[in-house]
């Protein structure tokens, strides 16, 4: 009895004690994360300085490394693809909340929230075989007068910043989509019906719903923003690669996380790999601080919950 | 019926209605593109897959035929290892943070793992290859299952956490009520209660981690041949439908597009599981 006992009240230590070591396994190794990408661009760090930054010139044979096109690239087509993404997923949002009928909401909700389910690399194959054609057939119709505009310049190749964006657009839909429709539910019901008992119509109800969660919308969004600038593969696929700061659309540019992908098992000498953990380095802190002030919007609004359920729409086997 | 308010009343229906359509669009603009790539990944990749694609070795360049045997079996060993790592860990975090859920320990996990989700997939890669290649000066496939693990750790975690919520009280009371430690009430009644929808995001998690190819890029590399060992680089669905992509030869293509079709179809299938699952565990929670 009285050994019985013990083993009891050494699980009751012993069990935190286990399941919290574990725990803080996860902290570690965020933190790991970050201590391992300072120290190893150490040699970059101290060389170039902030310099790295602002020079263009991407140069790993001379020496040469400047990270101002990738920085340049990553942020034109994550921000493009925002532009074209937003007005899109907020209208899903609010179909889906304010007006579908009851049964197509469930298949309609799942089959948007399976586009971010789709592996990055079937997007690229995707993009490298069907989108590129149409987009490089679209630059050639493009009038000559418009090509003259820098926005437009360049041979029409096809692989570019357009191509990126519009790949970026139609994988973060999902992330953004998803977030706003728990955002818009959780508008309290007295806002609806007091808009209408004003005699508003639909639009100006929801109008109205949209203004009262606007904060976290606009964590929302910054959510999609976050995932656009740390994808990898697909924008690899079709951006062309090419280390140069141009305004045009049509142009082949480069990003952070693509520099990474094709460059990291070339680098050869212990300066062109600190550079390129440099950029991981600048990734990571970038996403980071998106991550968490969309959070803080999100949370601002409607609590916690809802951005669980955001991270990771398809893998949430607890769909809403 | 309301009889005609006016020009002005008119003018803001018509508003109202215009954007209901725009609503609508947006929803088939979002599912245009879902349907494109599931309809030409199917049309490309189902004609290519031949019981040789899930068999063979890959062919030296300009012979025609060979597979992705080696790939297939690389990705289910990657996905296990990530899983072995994952799982455990995740689990037991998720467990942590309901258990304490008012812990500073806990919102600090909370917030690690969500930082830990948005941290983009390459980077991830970066500290698989910093603590897992350059010690041993070596491209494993331990590595690259490290590297996937780490980013199932998040999904598993809130998995975990979300449905240890949706047990009803009276299950840990009941435990408690019966003499029960804290302890016990988890192992043998909370957990077991879960299970089924842990398991669920088990599998689906495995099925997103095994389409990622960035972080494996630099920690288990790539493999022409059959390989089984741990401690050498290893063949991968992924990596191998990248590589092949960015080759020059159709044959290679048409493999490529057979990969994505594997890679989308384990997609999907447990993705329609989860569904599933999640269907009948709500209605159980109803009830």
């Amino acid at each position: 009895m009285a050994s019985a006992r013990r083993v009891r009240s050494d699980q009751g230590r012993i069990f935190p004690l286990a399941t919290g070591g574990v725990a803080v396994l996860v902290v570690v190794i965020v933190l790991g994360i970050g201590w391992t990408l300072v120290s190893d661009s150490r040699l970059s760090l101290a060389k170039f300085g902030l310099s790295f930054w602002t020079q263009k010139t991407w140069d790993p044979v001379a020496g040469e490394f400047g990270a101002l096109p990738f920085i340049w690239g990553t942020l034109y087509s994550s921000i493009l693809a925002m532009l074209i993404a937003t007005p899109v997923a907020l209208g899903i949002a609010v179909f889906l909340v304010e007006m579908s009928p009851r049964f197509l909401r469930a298949p309609l909700t799942f089959l948007t929230e399976l586009l971010a389910a789709i592996p990055s690399i079937v997007y690229g194959l995707w993009g490298v075989f069907v989108l590129t054609p149409l987009v490089r057939k679209l630059e050639m119709a493009t009038p000559p007068w418009m090509r003259k505009l820098p926005l437009f310049s360049g041979p029409p190749l096809g692989v570019g910043l357009l191509t990126a964006a519009l790949i970026l657009a139609v994988m973060v839909v999902p992330y953004t989509a998803t977030v706003t429709r728990e955002i818009l539910k959780a508008v309290p019901g007295s806002q609806r019906e007091a808009a209408y008992a004003m005699g508003a119509t639909r639009w100006e109800a929801i109008r109205l719903s949209l203004f009262y969660g606007r904060t976290a919308i606009i964590g929302a969004v910054m959510l999609g923003f976050g995932r656009a600038l740390g994808e990898t593969m697909a924008v690899t696929m079709v951006i062309g690669n090419n280390p140069q700061v141009s305004a045009s659309l049509f142009a082949p540019q480069y990003t952070m996380a693509a520099v990474i992908a094709n460059e990291f098992t070339e680098a050869a000498d212990a300066l062109y790999l600190s550079a390129l953990v440099e950029i991981g380095l600048v990734l990571f802190v970038i996403t980071i601080i998106i991550n968490a002030l969309s959070r803080l919007l999100i949370w601002r609004v409607a609590g916690g919950g809802m951005v669980k359920k955001a991270a990771a729409p398809a893998a949430q086997p607890i769909a809403a | 019926m309301p009889r005609d308010l006016g020009p002005a009343y008119r003018r803001r229906k018509l508003v109202s209605t215009l954007v209901t359509g725009l609503c609508f669009a947006s929803i088939l603009l979002a599912l245009v593109p879902l349907f494109f790539i599931l309809f030409f990944i199917l049309r490309q990749g189902l004609p290519a897959l031949d019981t040789a694609f899930f068999t063979q070795m890959p062919k030296p360049v300009g012979e025609k035929g060979g597979g992705m045997g080696n790939a297939i079996v690389g990705t289910l060993i990657l996905t296990g290892l990530a899983g072995l790592f994952a799982v455990p860990v995740g689990v037991a975090c998720g467990v942590y943070m309901s258990e304490f859920r008012q812990s500073r320990l806990s919102s600090a996990v909370r917030f690690a793992a969500d930082i830990l989700n948005g941290v983009p997939s390459i980077v991830v890669g970066i500290f698989a290859y910093a603590v897992a290649v350059l010690p041993f000066k070596r491209f494993t496939a331990l590595a690259g299952g490290l590297a996937l693990g780490i980013m199932m750790i998040p999904l598993i975690v809130r998995t975990t956490e979300e449905l240890l919520a949706l047990v009803p009280g009276s299950f840990r009371e009941g435990a408690l009520a019966l003499g029960a430690t804290r302890a016990r009430a988890v192992l043998t009644v909370l957990l077991p209660a879960a299970l089924p929808g842990i398991l669920t995001g088990v599998l689906v998690s495995l099925a997103r981690v095994a389409g990622e190819t960035a972080p494996l890029l630099f920690t288990s590399f790539n493999n022409r041949f059959f390989s089984t060992r741990l401690d050498q680089p290893i063949a991968s669905l992924t990596v191998q439908v990248y590589s092949y992509a960015i080759s020059p030869y159709e044959d290679w293509h048409r493999q490529a597009w057979a990969g994505a079709t594997v890679l989308i179809a384990a997609v999907l299938i447990f993705s329609i599981l989860a569904r599933l699952m999640t269907r009948r565990l709500e209605r159980l929670g109803r009830s």
